[in-house]
């Protein structure tokens, strides 16, 4: 068992950290106080390769393993939880899906220029009815001679406005299963500018704030027949699979926030002074930050080895990650919010001021117990493995 | 076209120059990074390659460890990287390592050879002219911006107070500076590939038309009596006056000021 990265790992943070201070820090007060989507730095990151991280080369992607990509979404989100989420729901939840399921020609046509960065992907699954449930879906898809007819909505999409292929969840028909009629949930690629394919509302979130997060609409939106991404009924699978990689990049956000935070209160901690001494001087202060760099340290470890699961599920095709990812994802959470939450507590007023960075940090982290599965879904999965 | 860019593993200053009790660097204190000059010579390099198809070889000459920076910009788009490496190296000065490097490019072909004008740790800016004259080829240092024009080199050779347009014809070597460019990032591709890559490493045996008393520091007429921190310029003041009358009345009014008349 080797702790250690390899020269590749190494050279590829130091590559994420440099980009992440120079070209995203910058510009992270700004885009959280003006709830702007940073489309330069998507324009630069896709010059540099980092939207199509563990797609292969001859798609247009890098050629790099899954820990490359968490690690480059853990660098981004330590200055940035916004750009960090970008990466993370362009590569796991519409890159990943059309890579694994995909056919030869949706992967030429789709995955190819999503990879390259001259494309932005995102991901609809979420109604308003169906969230943890996915069996509760409303979206219906029903096929017309060469054209599957999509009618329903979409909601708190990810990359929502600023994307160009979206992977769409719908019902097309009923099934049973174990004695119970269930519905038939397929998967679909949809293209932005497709007539009937509109936008409705843009949230108005907590943090994360320069993610577009908006509500999808589809109404009579017909695609091509060979849009239907994987077999027709096997949705549900594909959005599992595609959720479970999509934990490993939330995990790897949080992670990134958890650990930003921390830097950003030990370079705090050393400069504050308060009775004659610089904060940092005071045994409380101390042992907070002893347990906070504890905290990041393990997620760090459950992060990279959920990420180094998918890497062997991506050569064998037989091996697990589904708990690997929902571990990861569950403790980086529950740390980035415990973290943040002590950092905001260590900067004392200052931390409660927009200007400091903390303050951003804790409303981005709340996030990351929520979306691609609650806390509480985490738990589920990891303890129906372990009971079974 | 062919171009080779001469670059050095140098310790960051960033933070400050840390020395040994007898006064020599202490290299392991501080971060080793490619000299900023070189890399901006690279990133002219590739630009050359982005435009014109050139071929980018990057060499060094240092310990095995610099081999970090020749990975660092294969990653950064050059195509194949050497290493000169040798025990009888160590301890060269400006001179053993002007002729150790010209050695080395003997063996190679190239249009172009580029330099940094100056390594942060030795800031001599002798290194770059010095390889041009054992090669015998024309230099231009200081460079701002290079353009190709079929066989011929155009360069903007900057100065603090004015430019010179040069041009000169290929094989030549120029040195430049970091206010070049803007370096590109590496791609992480890039660092996946670089790290698989063979680098080229030559020693002593493979310098061509060397001899043993111009190398290292027995062939180093330098000695270092003792090493300093640079005093740092400051950031200097431009100002944009409307009249030449107002741009007299500012500059006596800051002489003025600071009691200089």
């Amino acid at each position: 068992m080797d702790f250690a990265l390899s020269k590749e790992h190494e050279m590829a943070r130091q590559l994420f950290k440099d980009f992440a201070e120079k070209e995203v820090k910058p510009l992270a007060q700004e885009v959280d106080e003006q709830h702007r989507f940073p489309r330069e730095t998507v324009d630069k990151m896709a010059k540099y390769g980092f939207l199509g991280i563990p797609v292969p080369k001859e798609y247009g992607g890098q050629g790099c393993d899954i820990l490359t990509y968490a690690m480059c979404v853990e660098e981004l989100s330590k200055v940035c939880g916004t750009t960090g989420v970008i990466v993370s729901a362009h590569t796991s939840l519409c890159v990943d899906p059309i890579m694994t399921f995909g056919t030869e020609e949706q992967k030429q046509k789709y995955a190819v220029p999503l990879a390259k960065g001259e494309k932005l992907g995102a991901f609809g699954l979420t109604e308003p009815g169906a969230g943890t449930d996915a069996q509760g879906q409303q979206t219906k898809a029903v096929l017309d001679g060469d054209e599957w007819i999509l009618n329903g909505s979409k909601c708190f999409i990810t990359n929502g406005k600023e994307a160009d292929v979206y992977v769409i969840f719908a019902v097309t028909g009923k099934i049973e299963k174990r004695g119970k009629m269930m519905k038939e949930i397929s998967a679909f690629i949809v293209e932005k500018g497709t007539p009937g394919f509109t936008f409705g509302t843009k949230e108005n979130k907590m943090g994360i704030c320069g993610s577009s997060t908006y509500e999808l609409i589809f109404t009579d939106c017909r695609i091509p027949k060979e849009n239907l991404l994987g077999k027709q009924g096997k949705g549900f699978n594909i959005a599992m699979h595609t959720l479970d990689g999509g934990r490993i990049g939330i995990a790897a956000q949080a992670l990134g926030l958890a650990a930003g935070a921390l830097e950003t209160t030990i370079n705090y901690v050393k400069e504050r002074k308060q009775f004659g001494k610089a904060i940092g001087a005071f045994q409380n202060t101390q042992f907070q930050l002893a347990d906070m760099a504890t905290k990041v340290e393990a997620a760090r470890m459950l992060v990279y080895k959920a990420a180094r699961a998918k890497d062997q599920y991506q050569k064998d095709g037989k091996s697990s990650y589904s708990v690997e990812a929902a571990m990861a994802k569950l403790y980086a959470a529950e740390v980035a919010m415990e973290v943040t939450t002590k950092a905001v507590q260590l900067h004392g007023g200052y931390g409660y001021i927009k200007e400091y960075d903390v303050e951003r940090m804790m409303r981005d982290a709340k996030i990351t117990e929520i979306y691609e599965g609650t806390s509480e879904v985490q738990r589920m999965v990891i303890s129906a493995n372990i009971l079974k | 076209m062919k171009v080779v860019v001469c670059i050095k593993q140098v310790p960051d200053t960033k933070g400050g120059v840390k020395f040994n009790p007898d006064g020599t660097l202490d290299r392991g204190a501080m971060l080793a990074i490619m000299n900023p000059d070189d890399k901006a010579g690279l990133e002219a390099a590739l630009r050359l390659k982005d435009e014109y198809g050139a071929e980018v070889t990057v060499l060094t000459m240092g310990l095995p460890k610099a081999t970090d920076v020749l990975r660092e910009a294969m990653a950064m788009g050059a195509d194949k990287g050497v290493l000169v490496t040798d025990r009888v190296l160590g301890g060269a000065d400006t001179w053993a390592t002007s002729t150790t490097i010209a050695g080395a490019l003997r063996n190679l072909e190239y249009d172009l050879i580029i330099t940094g004008r100056q390594a942060i740790d030795g800031d001599t800016a002798q290194v770059g002219p010095q390889i041009a004259e054992h090669l015998g080829l024309p230099v231009i240092s200081y460079a701002q911006e290079i353009k190709i024009d079929g066989d011929k080199v155009i360069v903007k050779r900057q100065y603090d107070d004015r430019y010179h347009m040069l041009e000169a014809k290929m094989p030549c070597l120029i040195t430049a500076l970091s206010e070049l460019n803007e370096p590109r990032y590496m791609t992480p591709g890039g660092i996946f590939d670089a790290c698989a890559a063979e680098i080229t490493t030559w020693g002593r045996a493979d310098l061509k038309d060397v001899e043993d008393g111009n190398l290292g520091l027995n062939g180093s007429p330098t000695k270092i009596a003792k090493a300093s921190d640079k005093v740092r310029k400051g950031a200097g003041e431009k100002v944009a006056p409307d009249s030449p009358e107002e741009a007299v009345a500012y500059i006596v009014g800051k002489l003025d000021e600071k009691h200089l008349i």
